[in-house]
Order: structure tokens, then sequence, then C-alpha cells
């Protein structure tokens, strides 16, 4: 633990600096505006990635080459795709509000951009370190829902609104199980402030500290993350086979890719929010009491465990979605209602219980 | 609400407020083809639906009149063109049954392994589109992968993938390649293995069950009236192979199961072409080995002239029954050729089936289906 | 049944129509008057029980239609080709049978939008394939200069 380096002694000296320079005002902006671009910066540098990474995990499942062309190993093809995009004419739709129309796509990359400002990355490096952490991200992710039904009610078409009103009742639904699954690990952590939970798992993440409703909680968050971000068996409102591209049908060019962008950085998200309440976050594989084992653990820097656990969360999701078919709407809400909701009651009450008779490691 | 059995559409029903048409089609990623779908939905329910045919119209029928039977062939192939051999086929036992012409047996054994081929091949690409239009996307590289192998074998014999135009009346149009044999009892072994492979993905996954166990119910009577014969008819029960009630070419000599299902759900409809798959590779297995020596084409006139009469020709596609109605006046082109196509009684059925479902199930059941819409419009 | 079984019923069943024995299935032809009845017959009785109507045609013979139906009985296993003639090239008509075939619904479409025959009592008859006004292509006497090209 010792040896782990602190960014809080970089953000510290940066800030000193700034305010031995500056009035403290403007210091206070300046970082605001050094914060903001770095996240922009990671935001667009990991989607991208993240486009290029879907594409060849597809195309290894699927038997053939991913891209392989533009760049070695095809890498630059999302920068190549990023062009093309932002040079596709943006064709305004008769009669359609166009105010939402334009708004819609900026208020669901606002969203995934406010939730990516808590995560924490390292020791000392989150951007936002709020006493509620987990409480704010699902609140402000919750907000990503109204972005889509004002895509799929503006663009004034049939498909639109049909995959828009799916969604928004999938996103809803979806919410209560997110929520109830990190709340086990929250009554297990006993906080709900996100850097805390992390350094709550220095002896053992949560998965295996909480053992069996842990693991079910995680499988729940598992699925349930899926289905908030429109992903794998559960992408019926952009299901290509039924309503050609559902709410964002009628987007093209710089407005599609902001939809298309968000929802990989909402995968990321999400990963990233398992990874931190259940997998340990940055905090390196530790077991129990076992130093030695430990400290060899830490040659790691954390950073690099974050980047691995996130992105082997992030393979399991996009497996999902390459190899299952879709399943229909009522299906979805069945399975959310009747199944995984009770399911994560019963859960949380076992995890009270235990947590109350202290059988827990 | 009940749909009433009324099969005739004649007055458009006086719905609620909150009905809406939406049009399938005719460009659409699933309907395999220019199909397009009028439906009628109540929200999500669909409470019924039009189809309206005829983008791909291109009076094969008409141009029959005009186009020697040899000639015919090439129209032919482009019917049902997943099935372009059994289409050939038809016309050439229909011209051989006609003129009284006795093929050599190495024809009607090549003949057989061909349709069995292209059976197979038909289906996985069924099995492929079926797969991707329900979101298991993975299907579609893998039957495309394996369906490549047997168009590597029909290019090497024939020269073309799909449409081969490889029958003429009297035979074939000249031998089959000297690996032909070889290569496809390499594709048997091969094919096999990767079935499990289709059963592991698809067959046995939970979320594939509850898209298509129970979805779009067609009774056994219900398959008799409107007609709906070969995988899709066997799935509810209709008994209609024809290549056990009026076997031609090798079929009397193979032996092989008419896979028949009962419950008449898209599952049971998918799990008859998956056992048709199987079938097709035994008859091929029985079949490869055992190919006699001989001419592959019988001694025929230039110049086909049938005697005047009516004839009538059935033969088993991957996708069902196609009959051939001739009407000869003794010239060397038909009076009055009629094409009874498949596909063309299997959509009709599709509002009765739909009725009362939800738009995915409707993307399964037309999926289960299995139509190819040049052989509706012809 | 056997062919012979067959035809004799039908002749002793049906006096009124042709039975002819000597094509490649047993035809049965009756006047327009009597096709439903002979329809209906056809399908509800035990022993005929043609309950799969596999193809509903028709053909141009200059001076007259004939209108093809091939009957098969999933029971029996028998096949039967059923024809009427309809004389009137004017306005030709001719009494439907989708009522007890529900197959049949789509094919007299075919037929009426390729030959221009009407189907007494069928609830939806519009053209499948082609537009509104145009000609009927499968009659002998049909020309479009403009769009059908014939290469004698």
């Amino acid at each position: 633990m010792s040896k782990m380096y602190d960014f809080s002694q970089l953000t510290g000296a940066i800030d000193a600096y700034l305010r031995a320079n500056m009035s403290p005002g403007w210091a206070v902006f300046t970082e605001l505006v050094i914060i903001g671009l770095v996240a922009l910066l990671l935001y667009a540098l990991v989607g991208l990635f993240l486009v290029y990474l879907e594409r060849k995990v597809c195309a290894i499942i699927q038997n053939r080459y991913g891209p392989n062309r533009v760049g070695p190993f095809g890498l630059f093809q999302t920068v190549a795709d990023l062009i093309k995009l932002l040079m596709k004419e943006l064709i305004p739709i008769a009669r359609a509000d166009k105010f939402l129309f334009n708004l819609a796509p900026f208020i669901v990359i606002i969203v995934s951009f406010m939730t990516l400002a808590a995560m924490p990355f390292a020791l000392g490096l989150q951007a936002i370190d709020l006493n509620i952490g987990v409480l704010y991200v699902l609140a402000v992710s919750s907000l990503g829902v109204v972005g889509i039904l004002l895509a799929g009610w503006s663009s004034n078409s049939k498909y639109s609104l049909i995959g828009a009103i799916r969604s928004g009742a999938q996103i809803v639904s979806y919410e209560l199980s997110v929520g109830l699954s990190l709340l086990t690990v929250i009554i297990f952590a006993g906080s709900m402030q996100l850097s805390e939970i992390v350094a709550s798992q220095a002896d053992g993440w949560w998965l295996f500290k909480g053992h069996i409703p842990a693991f079910a909680a995680f499988l729940i968050f598992l699925i349930a993350s899926t289905a908030e971000i429109n992903r794998g068996p559960f992408d019926l409102a952009e299901a290509e086979s039924e309503l050609t591209a559902g709410f964002h049908t009628e987007y093209s060019g710089i407005k599609f890719a902001f939809f298309f962008l968000a929802e990989f950085m909402n995968m990321f998200i999400v990963a990233a929010l398992g990874v931190t309440v259940f997998l340990g976050g940055w905090m390196p594989f530790h077991v129990g009491n076992w130093e030695g084992f430990n400290q060899i653990m830490d040659f790691i820097p954390p950073l690099v465990w974050f980047t691995l656990k996130t992105f082997f969360v992030i393979y399991l999701i996009m497996w999902f979605k390459w190899t299952f078919p879709r399943l229909r709407i009522d299906q979805l809400l069945t399975l959310e209602w009747k199944y995984l909701m009770p399911l994560c009651l019963i859960n949380l009450v076992i995890v009270a219980f235990l947590v109350m008779m202290g059988w827990h490691f | 609400m009940t749909m009433s059995e009324e099969i005739i559409i004649k007055d458009i029903i006086v719905g609620e407020s909150e009905d809406y048409m939406i049009n399938v089609g005719p460009q659409h990623p699933s309907t395999h083809g220019v199909l397009r779908l009028e439906v009628c939905l109540q929200g999500e329910t669909v409470k019924y639906l039009i189809p309206h045919i005829g983008y791909i119209h291109r009076g094969i029928e008409k141009m029959c009149e005009f186009d020697t039977y040899s000639q015919i062939i090439h129209l032919t192939d482009r019917m049902d063109y997943l099935s372009a051999h059994m289409n050939n086929e038809a016309v050439c036992l229909m011209v051989e049954n006609a003129l009284q012409v006795e093929v050599p047996e190495r024809v009607k054994y090549i003949r057989t392994i061909l349709d069995e081929l292209n059976r197979l091949a038909s289906h996985q690409l069924w099995w492929a589109a079926f797969g991707m239009d329900l979101g298991a996307l993975t299907t579609f590289f893998y039957g495309l992968r394996d369906r490549e192998k047997i168009l590597d074998i029909f290019e090497e014999s024939f020269g073309s993938r799909l449409l081969h135009s490889f029958n003429y009346p009297g035979g074939l149009m000249h031998d089959v390649h000297p690996n032909f044999q070889k290569r496809t009892k390499e594709f048997l072994s091969y094919f096999r293995k990767k079935l499990p492979e289709y059963n592991q993905l698809l067959t046995d996954n939970v979320i594939f069950h509850q898209r298509s166990k129970g979805i779009g119910y067609m009774s056994k009577e219900t398959a008799i009236a409107y007609g709906v014969t070969g995988p899709s008819g066997r799935g509810s029960g209709f008994s209609c192979d024809v290549r056990k009630y009026a076997p031609y070419s090798a079929y009397p000599v193979v032996k092989f199961e008419e896979k028949l299902r009962t419950e008449g759900d898209t599952f049971a409809r998918y799990l008859v072409r998956m056992d048709e798959m199987v079938e097709s590779m035994n008859i091929i297995e029985q079949l490869v080995d055992n190919i006699p020596e001989g001419d592959f084409t019988a001694k025929m006139r230039p110049v086909l002239k049938l005697p005047a009469g009516e004839y009538f020709q059935r033969v088993e596609t991957a996708r069902g029954e196609l009959a051939i109605y001739l009407v000869s006046d003794g010239n060397k082109t038909p009076y009055r050729m009629k094409f009874r196509s498949p596909n063309f009684s299997n959509l009709f059925v599709l509002n009765k089936i739909t009725a009362g479902g939800k738009i995915a199930d409707l993307v399964a059941v037309s999926g289960s289906l299995d139509l190819v819409i040049p052989d509706i419009d012809r | 049944m056997q062919r012979e079984e067959l035809t004799d019923f039908l002749k002793t069943h049906f006096p009124g129509s042709v039975v002819r024995e000597d094509a490649q299935y047993p035809e049965l032809t009756v006047a327009a008057g009597d096709l439903t009845q002979t329809a209906a017959e056809l399908k509800n009785n035990g022993d005929l029980a043609f309950d799969y109507l596999i193809c509903l045609t028709a053909v141009d013979y200059k001076d007259k239609f004939t209108v093809v139906y091939h009957l098969e009985s999933t029971l029996h296993r028998h096949l039967l080709v059923l024809k009427t003639e309809v004389p009137d090239r004017e306005n030709p008509s001719v009494d439907t049978v989708s009522r007890l075939w529900p197959t049949a619904d789509p094919h007299e479409r075919e037929v009426y939008d390729l030959f221009g025959i009407r189907f007494n009592g069928h609830g939806n008859l519009q053209r499948l394939f082609l537009e509104e006004g145009y000609g009927f292509p499968l009659r002998k006497d049909f020309s479009d200069e403009t769009r059908v090209l014939t290469l004698s």
C-alpha cells in the first residue's frame, strides 16, 4: 500500500503552483479547465479505442479479421471513421422539432461525460470524490434516457418513436436492478464514497470477500448494466433487423457520432463502475493477510490494474452481444421485473443480515 | 382480441385511434428480398398485415411461351435461386417424361446429389440469416463460411456458384469434375463436425427458445388449407415431401426419413430444417460412393418438341413443393407454362399466424418460413 | 383410391361433368355453374377428401379460357385435375373457391391479374403484381409495344 504512488501529490503540487501564481479564483478556473481537457482527451481516446476493440473482438468471434488495413493492425480505423462521420451531410428532417432534435445527442454525451468524472482511476486520480459517489453516478446516468426519448420523439418517424419508447421502458426498469445490486456492496463497505469503497478492498475484492451474495450481485449488475446501455441481448431499441436503427435512425454525421461514442463510453463507465465496486477498482489483487503475495501484486501500478479489469469486463459485455440473439421487449421487461428484481431484493436482505452478524470477511 | 377466421380481408377493420400502419420493406434488412408488408399495429401488437408483392415480377411465365425448353432452364434458375438446381430439374424431368426418354443412371445419381447439396446450401443460408434476424449476428458468418465449401464444389464442376443451369433435358450439360466425389466426401466429414457448433450457438440457447417456442403457431389444418409445404408445413405435421410421395431421379433407391414435427411453432420449423440438413448429408453419403459410370446425357434431338397435351411435374425444393403445369400444342415452345411456386403459398399464411403477436415475432416467423421473394413474384 | 376407382367414383357422383381418363391424372371438367357445388363435394366427401389445392391457374385457348385446379387428398393420396371453361372473353367470370381452400385467395388474384378472369365472391379481388389499368399479359391477344419485346 505504501508503495503505491498517490496522485494527490501531483494534483496537490499543481494546485500549489497555480495558487502561488494567480488569484484563487483564477487558479480554480484553470484547474477546472485542465481537468476538463484531460477528461475530454481521455473520453475521446478511450472511445476511439473501444470502437476499434469492438470490431476486433466481433471479428475474432465471427472467424474473420477485423480492420487491419488502416494503420498497424488497423488501429487508425476509428480515426478514419471519425473523419468520415464529420464530413457527412447533416440531413435536416422536415417537420422535426429542430431544437430537441439537436439537443438530444448533446444530452447523451454530457451525461456520460459527467459520470466519467466520478470514476477513481488510481489513488488520488479522481475528478470528483463525492461522499455520495455511487448515488451521483446512478442519478446522472438516469438522465441519459431523456436524451434517448427526445431523440426518438423529435425525429418525427414511427420507427424512431417505437425504438425510443422501448428503450425508455428498458432503461427505467433496469436502473432498479443496477441500483440494488450496487447497494449490496455499499452495505458491505459501509459507504457510498467511491474512493472509500476501493480502499475497503485493500484486503481482497468484494467479489471474493462477500462470497455468494456479492457474486450474485455482480452477475445481476452485469446483466442489468448491459441492458442499461442498450447493448448485447438487450439492444432491441436499435435492432437493425427490425427497425433500421431505432431512435437514432434519422441522425447523420456528427450527431450520430455522438450517440455512437456515447454508447461505447457508457459501456466503459458501467464497466468501470462494476470494477470499482466489485472488483477492487485500482486495488491490486490482494488476498487477506498474505503480505508477501500482496507486495508482489503491488509492483503492478494501480492504473494498469484498473485498465486491465475494466477491459476484462468490457470484453465480457462484447462477448454477450455477438453470441446471443436478442430478447423481445416483453421478455426483457419480464426478466427484470419478475426475476432480477426479486433476486436483488432477496440478496439485499441476505447481505444486510450477513453484515449485521459480522459473517463476512 | 382474437382474429376471426375470415381469411379474406374485405373491409379495413375499423380501428381504435391507437392503430397505425407501418411498412416493413420493400427495403428492409430482414425481409430477404423485395417484399412490402403493410402491418397494422396497436402498440407493439400486430393486428393484421397485408403483403404487397410484384417488385420483382419479371413475367417468367409469359417469357416461357416464347422460349424453347432448353432456354426455359435458364429462366427457372432465377425463380427460387437458392434451390436453382431443383427448379431446373423440374423442367428437365417434365420434358423427359413427356418425350419418354430414359436418362442414364449416372445422371440420376448426380442430379440427386446436387439436389441435396443445394438443399444443404440453402438451409445453411437460411440458418445464417435467421440467426442474424434474431440478433445473433455471429450465425451469419458461421453459416456462410460453411456454405462456401459447397459453392466451391459447384464452382469447380459448373463454373458458377449459385445459378448453374447445369441440368439439360436428357441429362447434364457436361460431366462433373473428376474431383467431385472426393470434395463432396471431404465436405461431408467437415460439416458433420461443424453442425454441433450450430446447435451450441443457437438451438440450445435459452434466449432463442424464448423467441421461437410458441411463436407463430400454425396448425396442420391451416398448413394444408393454405398449401404451406416444405419444412414450414412439415413443422406443423403436414406430411408433404414430394421425394416420398412422387419420387424422381435417384430418390427411390435412397433411404431417408421425412422429418415431421407437430408443434407447429417457429421452433418446430427451425428443428425440421436442422434435421433435414442431417438427412441431406445421409442421402449424399449413400449416393456419392456409388455413382455409376456412363453417359452424362441421353441422346436428344436438337430441337425439342413435346407432343400436344398437358403435363404436370412436381419436385421438392428446399422450401416446398414446386409444381410445373405445362400445356403443349406440339411446337418447340410451350403454349402455357405455370409454375406453382412454394413461396407463393407460404407467404400468404403470414397474416394468419402473426396476427396477435408482436413485431419482433413477425421477424422471427417470416424468417422461419424462409421466403425467397423472386419465387413469389416470378 | 386407385385411378380406375377414382374415375368410376367421379363418373357416378358427378353425372353432368366430363371425366377424362387418358391424361396424366384423372380430369374432371364441370360447367361453370356447377363449380362451387362440385368443389364443395370434392372437398367434403370422405372418400374423396381433396383438402390440398396444389395449384390454380388459367389457360387461354383462343376461343375460351379454362380455369384449371390441381387437387390432392392428403388422406388418400390421390390427385385430380378439375377444369371449368369460361367461354366469355369480354367479361370472363367464375365462382371463387377461396372459401373452401384459402390458398386459392392469392392464386385467384394472380389469375385475375394476368388473365382478367373475375372470381365471384372473392372478397379482395385486386391485382397482385401489376398496376391498375395495365392489360392482361398472359392472354394470347395481348401486346404492349413499348414494354414487351417479342423476339421471333
